[in-house]
């Protein structure tokens, strides 16, 4: 079995959808979620606060120095991500357009590196 | 040469050295080969290397001691025993124990798919969606095609390293990311079918479209395909689209030799129809019979079928117009496109004349405005235009397609028409 991560990528200025839409959407996740772990293909996920709530660490030099906000300027940023665990890619992919469905946003797959034996 | 899609003899194969003798069997049992190992081992570069290794020991024995009766056999076994060997002596210190493993085993678990022929699971590996299209024709040129990545990279008019970091970038992802080894599930098969059928037919193209004579590998591409087609016929032999694109490569490759004289190229209705591969053409319809039987039509059967019309007429003028508009409308109805369009119109033309199918074409563009810079939307019209008279526009739509295609043999062809409208 591998891990993949499943990640859901922001843009800046996406609208939020109207309330209704929004409920909607919450459920098809929750449900998408219960699906994953009724399948025992789940390792963790989560939904992230907006990249105003971000702060950027460097602990690379004698002095760490904080910043506020990203890491790096972009339109794009991370929203949410799951990761699971699958037996190959194409039980990723599909897992991975569910939750695509379900989240309404593009999801990517990247595969985590094995474990060091 | 090899992979001449079934056509006569080469001449001069029986004259092969001992050394080209070995090469050739080897290329042409490279997919088999590869295909059983990667099976077996669960790795694309343990399968190259073997495959590699078996060469050498072919070349030292068999121009001594004569091919083997099977040589594909001959060569998977060499292989798998100089691949154990490498795994043996990389376990000792190095914990690849479960690669070591592993090849004791050789009834791995297999998911079941319609087929179990390694070269059809290496194929649906190597036109995987989650690989970049060029990466995908480089990998099944490489794996299942046997060709050198200095081939590969000749024939697409890229520098041998970039073409070496493709393959190599896909399979490292291969790898990394996990993609199986096997023959989708039915659910699947059609959707990733496509994607195999995709790659073979520009693999086709791109060896087909370029024929100037100056470069062989890329001639020898059509051949590749060909043979890639009848791997996939010969393994899914209850898909009609499948029996479509073969019926389709060896009707177009039936006219190879007619589509080109003195590097001008010949059009259909110019071309002396004496000089078609006959056996290629009734290969191609028996299997464009077999597809109409079938009766599950799909944009390669009806490109197949529109040229089993060509190629069924003695003369251009004989042929049935009326049936190749009729195949272009239902292509159209099954790949909207506006160069499945275009050519409709010029079927159009010859039932309802150029006034016509001059209206049709015109409006093309508003479906699709980047056909304005498309050659054949300017040299159909160029045609039309000549054929009602009307020289001064012919002549601008002639000028405008010359210098929309790179082309030689098409650039002779379209300032020889140029030339003979009137003044």
């Amino acid at each position: 079995m591998t891990q993949y991560l499943l990640s859901v990528h922001m843009s800046e200025g996406d609208e939020v959808p109207p309330p209704e839409e929004l409920d909607r959407m919450y459920k098809a996740v929750d449900d998408f979620n219960e699906k994953v772990r009724s399948a025992g293909a789940w390792v963790f996920a989560g939904g992230l606060e907006p990249i105003e709530a971000a702060t950027t660490v460097d602990g690379t030099r004698s002095e760490p120095i904080v910043t506020d906000g990203p890491f790096a300027e972009s339109k794009e940023y991370l929203g949410g991500f799951w990761v699971i665990e699958a037996p190959d890619l194409d039980a990723a992919l599909t897992w991975a357009k569910e939750g695509s469905a379900a989240c309404a946003g593009k999801v990517e797959v990247r595969p985590f590196q094995a474990e060091p034996a | 040469m090899r992979g001449q899609g079934g056509g006569p003899p080469v001449p001069g194969r029986a004259r092969l050295s001992p050394l080209q003798e070995v090469e050739r069997v080897f290329r042409e049992e490279y997919g088999r080969v590869v295909a059983s190992l990667v099976r077996r081992f669960g790795d694309i570069d343990v399968a190259e290397e073997a495959a590699g290794e078996a060469l050498l020991v072919a070349l030292e024995k068999w121009p001594a001691e004569g091919v083997p009766p099977n040589p594909g056999a001959w060569l998977t076994t060499t292989a798998g025993n100089k691949a154990i060997d490498r795994l043996r002596r990389e376990a000792k210190g190095q914990d690849k124990h479960r690669q070591a493993m592993q090849m004791y085993d050789d009834e791995l678990p297999e998911p079941t798919g319609i087929v179990t022929d390694d070269r059809l699971r290496l194929i649906f590996t190597c036109c995987h969606p989650a690989l970049a299209p060029e990466a995908r024709v480089a990998l099944t040129l490489r794996l299942l095609g046997g060709l050198t990545v200095a081939e590969i990279a000749e024939a697409f008019f890229v520098p041998e390293t970039t073409m070496a970091q493709r393959i190599t970038r896909a399979k490292k992802k291969i790898k990394v990311a996990r993609i199986p080894y096997r023959v989708p599930a039915p659910a699947d098969l059609t959707e990733r079918l496509a994607a195999v059928l995709a790659v073979v037919y520009l693999v086709f193209n791109e060896g087909y479209l370029s024929t100037s004579g100056e470069a062989p590998i890329r001639e020898e591409l059509t051949g590749e395909a060909i043979r890639l087609g009848r791997v996939l016929r010969e393994l899914l032999p209850d898909l009609p689209e499948v029996a479509g694109l073969l019926a389709l490569m060896l009707l177009t490759e039936a006219r190879r030799s007619a589509r080109v004289a003195a590097g001008e190229l010949v059009p259909l209705h110019e071309q002396d129809r004496g000089g078609w591969d006959r056996r290629l053409i009734d290969e191609g319809h028996a299997l464009v019979r077999e597809c109409l039987e079938t009766n599950r039509p799909g944009q390669y059967q009806l490109l197949a079928a529109i040229n089993a019309v060509h190629t069924d007429a003695p003369t251009a003028a004989d042929t049935d117009w009326a049936q190749v508009a009729t195949l272009y409308t239902q292509l159209y109805a099954v790949a909207p496109t506006p160069v499945v369009a275009l050519n409709r119109a010029v079927a159009v033309a010859e039932l309802d004349g150029p006034g016509v199918a001059l209206a049709e074409v015109d409006r093309l563009p508003e479906l699709q405005p980047s056909l304005t810079s498309y050659h054949a939307w300017h040299a159909t019209r160029a045609d039309l235009l000549r054929r009602l008279g009307r020289s001064a526009e012919a002549r601008a739509a002639y000028d405008a397609a010359i210098a929309a295609t790179a082309n030689e043999a098409e650039r002779a062809y379209l300032s020889r028409r140029r030339g003979t409208l009137a003044t």
